[in-house]
């Protein structure tokens, strides 16, 4: 029994509640929203250290035990994302403070982002499928509410694209998990495991699993991306911000946990198709974002490429590659809600979407422009910078396993990251200013701080990489060996 | 011209007390049989409904002067709140517990902490579909 387990979806979660009361508020909702993240954060470091001295934790809810109970379990892949999340979802608040506005403020923007987070900690935290069901949906309605929250015409377009795709895929996943239910008769995922270890991965479980990855892809926006750029580029940048380094990393954690614990037995069928739909996302991804003026949707289809490289790792599927791919969704989460943020930022200052109408904000914000330019030299995989340790291993991984294909596709996208960012620099940030000094909008250090430390974190991230190396190692050994996973959950008494 | 609804206002103020007591029925019963706060909260929440679309908007409110965002917070608060009430007991969270008593009215009566997580349920419930109506109904 480790009651700590359940706090990192728990304080959020009432911490929203709360702020329900108090919303005319707005400066205690602040201190109290930013306390509450402070706490999540420490508690998810310190199970985080549980981890690795006591391996894998579980709690029984209601001390009904796995299988027939549900369980929260925590191992170092779902824990480094908990604490990332946290950490993102911390500084992006201070950057609310000062960007989002009374009027969100008022109408429950704190509770809704909080109800978020819960949703996203509960599906990384939680041991049965069904669970992961309700987390996906409590995580999807404080989002939808999140995307239409101010009402402007533009996000009620994209939201209607928006929830109805997810309510679609929803459906399926449900549609999912009865089929699994009715063929071998449980939702825990350990348990899962075992039985399908038992009855063979046949043609039947295989068709249900490809189900999951089409709820997950749509999720996620692998290949299924079509929903993405648009939903994304409508909200609040905060709200942008959140969903581009969290919701589709719920997706991609899903996705993970089901074909490495559930269904890892027909490799040749399951990870190939996931194989060909990340290639096809990159590229697709990659034409993206070098195709459009409106700096909202690259930094969109820039989201679309990271997810098409972070599941090379999981095609790939060697050790060595599960770790690249820890070590890059780590570094995405932080470095899209930075990109999000700085895009966001220079919308702000200069009313304008389109690149071809910014000109020299480089003269004006020096500090904005060098954050910029940290952050394309990081999504490229400069090596002192976050990206660069993610990229390597994954590399390495496919080189192993062969997949040069998969390989050539994932560094060259690379490229097209590193040209679509640069085209934005080269446009926004050099040549002659064109804002002259009356309509200079100051850039409120509550906006410069949040992006600042988000700048340090990619850069430790990077420089320290050898610290993070034993979580990460311990959070691949576990995906790559599902036994690891299933003797905690129904063998271990707790 | 004024629609006569004498009789709807008329039979929905007895109606209106015979729903609640379902609700209230259902809630209790759910403990062995079927039922439950989640059931119970949506046969209370349609007794509230029904108030609204008969009356207007000012004279239910004038009655029942709840923020129904506030009732469902409270719920999610209390149904929450007996889950970590657990905790502090040293129990895995979520752990319920019930004991029979011997109270003066009702005679030997099981009470259990489950009852409480359930009026969380329906509480939560009856908050969330009221405010969903009364917010569509503004939009019309």
């Amino acid at each position: 029994m480790n009651n700590i387990l359940v706090m990192p979806m728990i304080i959020p979660l009432l911490t929203g509640v709360l702020l329900v009361f108090i919303r005319s508020y707005v400066l205690i909702q602040r201190v109290f929203s930013l306390v509450s993240i402070a706490v999540t954060v420490a508690v998810s470091v310190t199970i985080l250290n549980l981890i690795q001295s006591d391996g894998i934790l579980r709690l029984d809810f209601g001390g009904w035990l796995p299988p027939y109970g549900i369980s929260f379990v925590a191992d170092s892949f779902s824990m480094l994302l908990v604490l990332t999340t946290a950490i993102v979802t911390g500084i992006l608040l201070i950057y609310a403070f000062s960007s989002i506005g009374r009027a969100h403020e008022n109408m429950f923007f704190y509770p809704f982002v909080f109800f978020l987070i819960a949703g996203v900690n509960g599906s990384f935290l939680t041991g049965d499928l069904f669970n992961l069901f309700v987390c996906f949906e409590v995580m999807l309605l404080s989002s939808y509410v999140l995307i239409t929250l101010g009402g402007r015409k533009v996000q009620l377009v994209e939201s209607i694209k928006y929830i109805s795709i997810n309510v679609l895929s929803s459906w399926f996943f449900l549609v999912g998990i009865a089929y699994l239910y009715g063929t071998v008769g449980t939702l825990n995922m350990a348990h899962l495991s075992v039985r399908i270890a038992e009855v063979g991965q046949g043609p039947l479980l295989t068709v249900i699993s490809i189900i999951f990855l089409i709820v997950f892809s749509l999720k996620s926006g692998l290949l299924l991306y079509f929903w993405l750029p648009g939903s994304y580029s409508a909200p609040p940048t905060v709200v942008a911000a959140l969903f581009g380094a969290l919701l589709t990393k719920v997706g991609i954690y899903a996705m993970f946990r089901v074909f490495t614990l559930i269904f890892y037995h027909e490799p040749g069928v399951t990870h190939l198709i996931i194989g060909i739909m990340a290639a096809i996302t990159m590229i697709g991804g990659s034409i993206g974002a070098i195709a459009y003026n409106d700096i909202r949707k690259i930094v969109s289809y820039n989201v679309v490429i990271a997810v098409g490289f972070i599941l090379v790792g999981l095609a790939v599927s060697t050790e060595v590659a599960i770790q690249g791919s820890i070590y890059y969704l780590i570094h995405d989460m932080i470095i899209k809600a930075l990109l999000f943020v700085i895009a966001g930022t220079m919308i702000y200052l200069t009313g304008t979407a389109r690149i071809q109408n910014m000109s020299g904000l480089i003269r004006n914000y020096p500090l904005l422009g060098w954050l910029f330019f940290i952050t394309m030299l990081s999504l490229a995989g400069i090596p002192p910078l976050s990206g660069f340790i993610g990229k390597v291993y994954v590399g390495q991984g496919a080189i192993e396993a062969g997949a040069f294909v998969l390989l050539a596709i994932a560094f060259l996208s690379s490229i097209f990251v590193l040209y679509s960012l640069l085209r934005i620099f080269l446009n926004c940030f050099w040549g002659e200013t064109i804002i002259n000094e009356d309509d200079d909008v100051p850039l409120k250090k509550g906006m410069l701080i949040p992006m600042v430390l988000f700048g340090i974190l990619t850069i430790a991230l990077g420089v320290g990489a050898e610290g993070l190396a034993p979580y990460v190692s311990d959070a691949a050994r576990t995906l790559m060996n599902p036994e690891i996973y299933i003797d905690a959950v129904l063998n271990s008494d707790s | 011209m004024k629609i006569n609804d004498v009789i709807l206002q008329t039979v929905t103020k007895i109606v209106v007390f015979i729903i609640l007591t379902f609700g209230v029925e259902l809630f209790l019963s759910g403990h062995y049989n079927p039922g439950g706060g989640f059931i119970g909260g949506l046969v209370l929440s349609s007794a509230f409904v029904l108030l609204y679309l008969v009356f207007d908007i000012e004279t239910v409110h004038k009655g029942i002067p709840f923020d129904f965002k506030k009732v469902a917070a409270f719920g999610v608060l209390l149904a929450v709140g007996t889950g970590l009430g657990s905790v502090l007991f040293g129990a895995s969270f979520l752990t319920q517990t019930a004991s029979h008593f011997n109270l003066p009215v009702f005679g030997a009566t099981e009470l259990s902490t489950v009852m409480l997580f359930e009026a969380g349920v329906a509480l939560t419930v009856v908050g969330v579909v009221v405010t969903i109506i009364l917010s569509i109904s503004e939009d019309v």
